[in-house]
């Protein structure tokens, strides 16, 4: 009994404060103004959503941006974590010493901030690309033992070698049997990827300019570090003056916030089913 | 070796993709290290800017700054790692005990959510709570104790608490996760066996739970006192509103390094502290890996 009064009131404090945001985004301008920020709003006022979803072209970019770079960056992610897995579990690959090494090696050792920033800005021109905000999140040496540590548990070596014998190719048995029967470790590393990718704003912070291509956590950061970011951003340019007193800044901080945290709500009870049983498999022999 | 290439050539070239990116993203920036010897301008490019020998080095530790930033990294670490390893070692502890699987699930659903958000997100939620004029805390909380407005973003003494309060609600469920998984592991068999020979519940957490999960936190702490020259920039950076009164307390060698290279564009000093980050971290998980090899051989990462 006292667990469970220990656990509901951890839970609280960790939905708490979200509802917090939920209920700022929620409440009359004024009303914050004069009352300051409340658990429950007197009035539910939906002006700040009304406001974001009628006005607001740099929204639309920035969820645009941040779903493309998302949803290619997961899939990429998760295919090439997968390739370089998958040889490593094989018994026979003679070769499986050395790359294993050259992944362990990355985890050792880093080159750090400075010489990666001059790599993709000055070698390879990537300032103001999207390939700037997905390439990064490809190498991940940490999902990659993760995953091999499930090939090895759970796809028997012998479904290889009948594989083989029915004369099916390397990538057959990679694709249509390997894949197929490793979905929970591969489903556990998307949503993981898809949450990097989606709360990433680092590599927009450093490699982006360009207002058309920021990420929605970028425009975030730049609203909360200056309020009239988006009156600029969000108005037109003529309507700005017109609307400049109507637009209620507080609450449409914490909206946006809330919009930005929708679809992964969302996604998570789609994963969790695999969620506990990829990982554990995964992690505990790493 | 030509013969085994052959033969395997559908795997190596499976390998070749991920290869490459690692290469690009890992390999290349170790070998650009060497940028900290060097005196950059861009006149003359990365390559053929002068040598400068250990001058940026020297112009770094000529500073105040590079004993703040490392006493401020290591010391958040210090703390981090330790609080952490307990809290969610505990908290695992305790959802293991709770009875009922629905309970349990909401439980553990609820205690990694606050880990999905992302470091801008909880900037806002912070800021939401210490907002100077409207914030939660300071209209409703402070009044009660008798503090009128208080701009707690002007005051660096307090940001200890408030970073570690951050860091804990962030992390503690996740980091939960993996003793929880071990726990899950352990047979049934020895609880069973403690029982008959009438182990209480205490007894059996700590004679029997505890002790198998020690290999796993061994290896975790030794993993986190690799990094502990890294810290994460986005708590440091975003959830301080990168505040110029908070540097004393909140400067971290991670935003140092970042500061330099984008908003000063200082890029001597930068990469000297890029080095000196890099260099240490490789030397502490060395160290500490031969010294968990030492403890017990099966538990060392490599």
């Amino acid at each position: 009994m006292i667990l469970h009064l220990f656990f509901i009131a951890f839970s609280l404090a960790c939905i708490l404060p979200v509802l917090l945001i939920v209920s700022i985004s929620l409440t009359n301008e004024k009303a914050l103004t004069l009352q300051g920020y409340k658990f429950w709003p007197e009035q539910i006022d939906l002006s700040a959503y009304q406001y974001l979803f009628s006005h607001s072209q740099t929204l639309a970019k920035a969820y645009g941006v941040s779903l493309t770079v998302t949803v290619a960056g997961t899939f990429l992610a998760v295919l090439l974590i997968a390739l370089y897995a998958y040889p490593l579990y094989r018994k026979d690959f003679p070769f499986k010493k050395a790359f294993n090494f050259y992944l362990l090696i990355t985890m050792l050792f880093s080159g750090g901030l400075v010489p990666f920033y001059l790599l993709y800005v000055n070698f390879l021109d990537l300032k103001d690309s999207l390939i700037a905000l997905i390439l990064p999140g490809l190498s991940n040496a940490f999902y990659i033992f993760i995953t091999r540590t499930f090939f090895q548990q759970t796809v028997p070596e012998e479904m290889i070698e009948s594989g083989k014998l029915d004369g099916a190719s390397e990538w057959r048995i990679f694709f249509q049997l390997v894949l197929p029967i490793s979905l929970p470790v591969l489903a556990t590393i998307a949503l993981f990827t898809t949450l990097m990718y989606w709360n990433d704003w680092f590599n927009s912070m450093l490699f982006i300019n360009n207002t058309d291509l920021y990420s929605l956590q970028y425009v975030m950061i730049q609203m909360i570090r200056q309020a009239e970011f988006f009156k600029n951003q969000l108005a037109g340019s003529g309507v700005a003056l017109l609307v400049q007193e109507a637009v209620p800044t507080e609450s449409l901080r914490m909206a946006m916030v809330i919009v930005s945290i929708g679809p992964i709500l969302f996604i998570y009870p789609f994963f969790q089913k695999y969620f506990t049983k990829g990982l554990t498999i995964g992690a505990i022999k790493g | 070796m030509l013969h085994n290439i052959v033969k395997y050539r559908v795997l190596l070239f499976m390998l070749l993709p991920p290869t490459i990116v690692f290469f690009i993203n890992c390999y290349i920036p170790m070998f650009g290290l060497f940028i900290a010897f060097k005196n950059i301008n861009y006149v003359d490019g990365i390559m053929g800017s002068p040598w400068a020998g250990l001058d940026n080095f020297r112009f770094l530790f000529a500073t105040s700054d590079a004993l703040r930033v490392t006493v401020n990294t290591v010391a958040y670490n210090v703390v981090f790692i330790i609080s952490g390893l307990i809290l969610s070692v505990s908290l695992a502890v305790a959802v293991n005990e709770v009875t009922g699987r629905l309970a349990s699930r909401i439980y553990q659903t609820v205690m990694i959510m606050p880990n999905f958000l992302s470091m801008v997100v909880v900037s806002f939620i912070v800021y939401a709570f210490l907002h100077p004029e409207y914030g939660f805390l300071v209209k409703h909380i402070l009044p009660l104790f008798g503090y009128s407005s208080v701009n707690a973003y002007m005051h660096p003494n307090a940001w200890p608490y408030i970073l570690w309060l951050t860091k804990m609600w962030h992390s503690v469920g996740i980091g939960s996760v993996i003793y929880l998984a071990a726990i899950t592991g352990i047979s049934e068999e020895l609880y069973e066996a403690a029982v008959m020979d009438g182990a209480s519940k205490w007894q059996q957490i700590t004679r029997i739970t505890l002790p198998l999960l020690t290999p796993i936190m061994v290896i975790l702490t030794i993993l986190n006192l690799g990094g502990i020259f890294r810290s994460d920039f986005g708590l440091f950076y975003h959830v301080t509103l990168d505040s110029g009164a908070l540097r004393s307390t909140t400067d971290v060698i991670d935003t140092y390094v970042y500061r330099g290279l984008i908003q000063l564009n200082d890029l001597g000093m930068s990469s000297a502290a890029n080095f000196y980050q890099s260099v240490i971290g490789f030397f502490l998980v060395l160290g500490a890996n031969s010294l968990a090899r030492k403890l017990n051989s099966e538990t060392a990462l490599f």
